[in-house]
C-alpha cells in the first residue's frame, strides 16, 4: 500500500499542501484536477524528483520520503514521453535495468515481456523522433514497466494523442493492468478517462485534495461545489432544503420544488448529473419523483451523447444518447418532459 | 504576397552580400596580395622553424585552456543553467566580464596574480612553477579570454534539454552523476563541442592579454607583432596569411566533424 500524510511541498510556481491519500496494492487510482492543480508536481514528489517540505510516503511499510528517486520501485510516464531522443527505443526500454545493474539475461527477458506486452516489436530499432505519438506512449510505457515498480506513475499519459489512438493507448492500459496487477497512479484532467479507468479517484484544486472516493461515488455524489462542478454535475443550484419523512424537499426556486434523498437542511447547493434526468415528448410515469415541463432552448452535439438545455423555469441540462435524440426528433422550441428520481439529487 | 516576399529576399540578400564581401575582402585581399608580390616569401614562411614552433605553441595552450574550460566550465555551465541560487546574476556577469573588458587590461589583471609577485604566482614560483614568460601564462590568459565563449555557449546546451529527462532517468535507477553523463551532455554534445571550438579559437586569436604576461615563447600573434614592428608588412604578412589559412582548414575539419553529431538531434 502506498500511504501519504500531510505531505506538503512548495517549488515556487506550484506548491500543494496537507495531501493525504492512500492507494491499495493492485489498485487503479485517478487523480482528477485541472490544469494547473498540482497534479504533475504529486507524481514528482512520490518519485522523489522533488523533496518534500513536510510529511511522509511510506510505500509497503518502508517510508521512502528521504530516499532518492533511483532508491525508490517507482516509474514514471510524463505526458510527453521523455524517450531519450539519442537512444533507440530498444535502448530506451533497456536503461534502467542497465542503470540497475542487472543481468545481461534478466535485460533481455524483461525487455521481451514489455515489448510483447505492448506489441512494439517493431519499431526497437527507431529513434523516439521517427515515431508516431501512440508508438511512443506504448515504447514509453514499456521502458517503465521493465523496471516492475512497485507503483507506476502516469502523467496524462494520453492527452497529447489523437483520439483514436487515446483509445487504443487506453485499452492498452487496461490490458497492462489486468496482466500485471500494478499499483497505477493515473493523473488527468478528463473526467471521461477518470471514469473509464479509476477504481478510486481523488479530486485535487489548487494543490489540495477536495475529495477521495470510489468513481462513482464521487461522481454522483460531490462534496462541494468544485467538485460537482468538476466531475460534470452541471446542475447545481442554490436551494433550500426541509426534511419531510424521510426525505428532503428542496426548494430551486419559488414554484420549483424537487426531491432528494438526504438529511440535509437549510440552504444548500442542489446536484442532478445531465445523464440522471429522462426525457419524454409525453408525461412521463416512471419511478422519477420529481418531474418537470420545460422548453428546449439549445441543443448541442457531444462526441458520443447529445446535450439539451431546457427551461423549466429553471435551466436543465440533460444528457442523452444520439440514439434517442434522432429517435425523438427533438428540435429547440419543443416543449418536453423531463423526469428524475430523488437519488439523483445530491445535496452539497 | 510573392511580390512582398521577393523584396524582403532581395533586402536580406544585399545586407548578407555586403557583409560577406567585406570579410572576403579583407581575408582575401591579404592572401591574394601575398601571393600576387611574394608567393615564395609565403612557401618559405609555411617551413620557418620559428614560424611554426608559434603556430604549434598557440594551438597547443589553447588546447590546454580550453580542456581546463571544459573541465571546470562544464559544472559552471550546467548549475547556472539548471539551479537558481543567490547570486547568480552576479557570476553571469562576471563571466562575460572579459568579453568586455580590454584585453591588455586583463593582462596586467594577470600578472597581478600570476607575476612574479603575484596572489597565486608567487607561491608557485617557489614550487617551480612559473607563469611569466613561460607556457603556463599563455594558457591562463588564454583561459581568461575564452571563458565566456565556452560557459555562454555550453548553457545554453543544457537549458534546451528538458529536465524531465534527466528525471526520467532518475527514477529509472540512475545517479545524479550517472544522469549527467548517459543523457544531459550526450545530449547538449554539438554545444559542448562548439563551445569548445569556439574558446579553442578565441584562445589562438589572444594577443593582449598574453603579450604581457609572456613575451617569450612566442604564440603566432605575437610573433607577427614582432616581425611587422621590427621589418614591417612585408615580413609580417606571410605569417598572417599562414595563420589564417591553417586556422581555416582546421575549421572547416571540425564543423565537418561536427556535423556528424546530427544523429542525437533532440526531439
Amino acid at each position: 500500500m502506498l500511504k501519504i500524510k500531510d505531505l506538503s511541498a512548495d517549488l515556487g510556481e506550484f506548491s500543494m499542501e496537507n495531501i493525504n491519500l492512500e492507494v491499495e496494492n493492485g489498485q487503479y487510482f485517478v487523480i482528477l484536477g485541472p490544469t494547473g492543480a498540482g497534479k504533475t508536481v504529486l507524481l514528482e514528489v512520490i518519485a522523489g524528483i522533488y523533496s518534500a517540505d513536510s510529511g511522509e510516503i511510506v510505500l509497503n511499510d518502508q517510508n521512502i520520503t528521504n530516499k532518492p528517486p533511483k532508491d525508490r520501485p517507482i516509474s514514471m510516464v510524463y505526458q510527453d514521453y521523455m524517450l531519450f531522443p539519442h537512444l533507440t527505443v530498444e535502448d530506451n526500454i533497456k536503461f534502467g535495468l542497465d542503470s540497475e545493474g542487472y543481468s545481461n539475461e534478466e535485460i533481455e527477458k524483461r525487455t521481451k515481456e514489455a515489448v510483447e506486452l505492448l506489441e512494439i516489436q517493431d519499431i526497437l530499432h527507431r529513434y523516439p523522433r521517427t515515431l508516431s505519438g501512440g508508438e511512443r506512449q506504448r515504447a514509453t510505457l514499456a521502458r517503465g514497466l521493465v523496471m516492475d515498480p512497485d507503483v507506476f506513475l502516469l502523467d496524462e499519459p494520453v492527452s497529447a494523442l489523437d483520439v483514436p489512438t487515446q483509445e487504443k493507448i487506453i485499452d492498452e492500459l487496461k490490458k497492462i493492468y489486468r496482466e500485471t496487477e500494478i499499483t497505477i497512479i493515473h493523473v488527468t484532467h478528463s473526467r471521461e478517462k477518470a471514469v473509464r479507468l479509476g477504481e478510486r479517484i481523488a479530486i485535487m484544486k489548487e494543490g489540495e485534495i477536495k475529495q477521495t472516493g470510489n468513481s462513482s461515488k464521487v461522481f454522483r455524489e460531490p462534496n462541494s461545489e468544485f467538485v460537482a462542478n468538476f466531475v460534470g454535475a452541471e446542475n447545481i443550484f442554490n436551494a433550500t432544503s426541509k426534511l419531510n419523512n424521510g426525505t428532503a424537499k428542496v426548494k430551486l426556486k419559488d414554484e420549483i420544488e424537487i426531491e432528494a434523498l438526504s438529511n440535509r437542511e437549510g440552504k444548500v447547493k442542489a446536484c442532478i448529473r445531465p445523464e440522471e434526468i429522462m426525457v419524454s415528448k409525453t408525461p412521463i410515469d416512471s419511478s422519477g419523483r420529481n418531474m418537470l415541463e420545460g422548453e428546449i432552448i439549445e441543443i448541442s452535439e457531444r462526441e458520443n451523447t447529445m446535450q439539451l438545455k431546457v427551461d423549466t423555469g429553471i435551466e436543465l441540462v440533460v444528457t442523452i444518447t444520439k440514439k434517442s435524440y434522432a429517435d425523438m426528433n427533438l428540435k429547440v422550441g419543443e416543449k418536453i418532459h423531463l423526469a428524475f428520481k430523488a437519488t439523483a439529487v445530491h445535496l452539497i | 504576397m510573392k511580390t512582398e516576399i521577393n523584396k524582403t529576399v532581395i533586402l536580406f540578400s544585399i545586407f548578407s552580400v555586403i557583409l560577406i564581401l567585406y570579410l572576403l575582402i579583407t581575408i582575401g585581399n591579404l592572401i591574394i596580395s601575398q601571393l600576387v608580390i611574394d608567393a615564395g616569401a609565403l612557401w618559405k614562411t609555411m617551413w620557418d622553424s620559428s614560424v611554426l614552433k608559434s603556430i604549434w605553441i598557440s594551438f597547443s595552450a589553447s588546447f590546454v585552456s580550453t580542456a581546463i574550460a571544459f573541465l571546470f566550465g562544464t559544472p559552471l555551465a550546467y548549475f547556472l543553467a539548471r539551479k537558481n541560487f543567490p547570486g547568480k546574476n552576479f557570476i553571469e556577469s562576471l563571466i562575460d566580464v572579459p568579453v568586455i573588458i580590454p584585453h591588455t587590461v586583463a593582462g596586467i589583471a594577470l600578472i597581478s596574480v600570476f607575476g612574479y609577485n603575484g596572489l597565486i604566482g608567487s607561491p608557485l614560483e617557489e614550487i617551480g612553477i612559473r607563469f611569466v614568460d613561460a607556457f603556463p601564462g599563455i594558457v591562463v590568459a588564454m583561459l581568461f579570454v575564452s571563458i565566456p565563449f565556452y560557459i555562454n555557449h555550453v548553457r545554453e546546451g543544457f537549458e534546451s534539454i528538458d529536465p524531465k529527462l534527466e528525471n526520467v532517468a532518475r527514477t529509472l535507477g540512475e545517479s545524479e552523476w550517472g544522469t549527467f553523463r548517459t543523457i544531459t551532455l550526450p545530449l547538449a554534445y554539438r554545444d559542448v563541442l562548439a563551445g569548445s571550438i569556439m574558446s579553442w579559437a578565441r584562445g589562438i586569436s589572444e594577443f593582449g592579454a598574453v603579450i604581457l604576461i609572456t613575451y617569450y615563447p612566442m604564440i603566432a600573434p605575437v610573433l607577427i607583432f614582432e616581425r611587422f614592428r621590427s621589418f614591417g608588412l612585408g615580413a609580417s604578412r606571410p605569417i598572417a596569411v599562414v595563420l589564417i589559412l591553417v586556422s581555416i582548414l582546421i575549421f572547416v575539419i571540425l564543423r565537418y566533424l561536427s556535423r556528424g553529431w546530427s544523429l542525437y538531434a533532440k526531439d
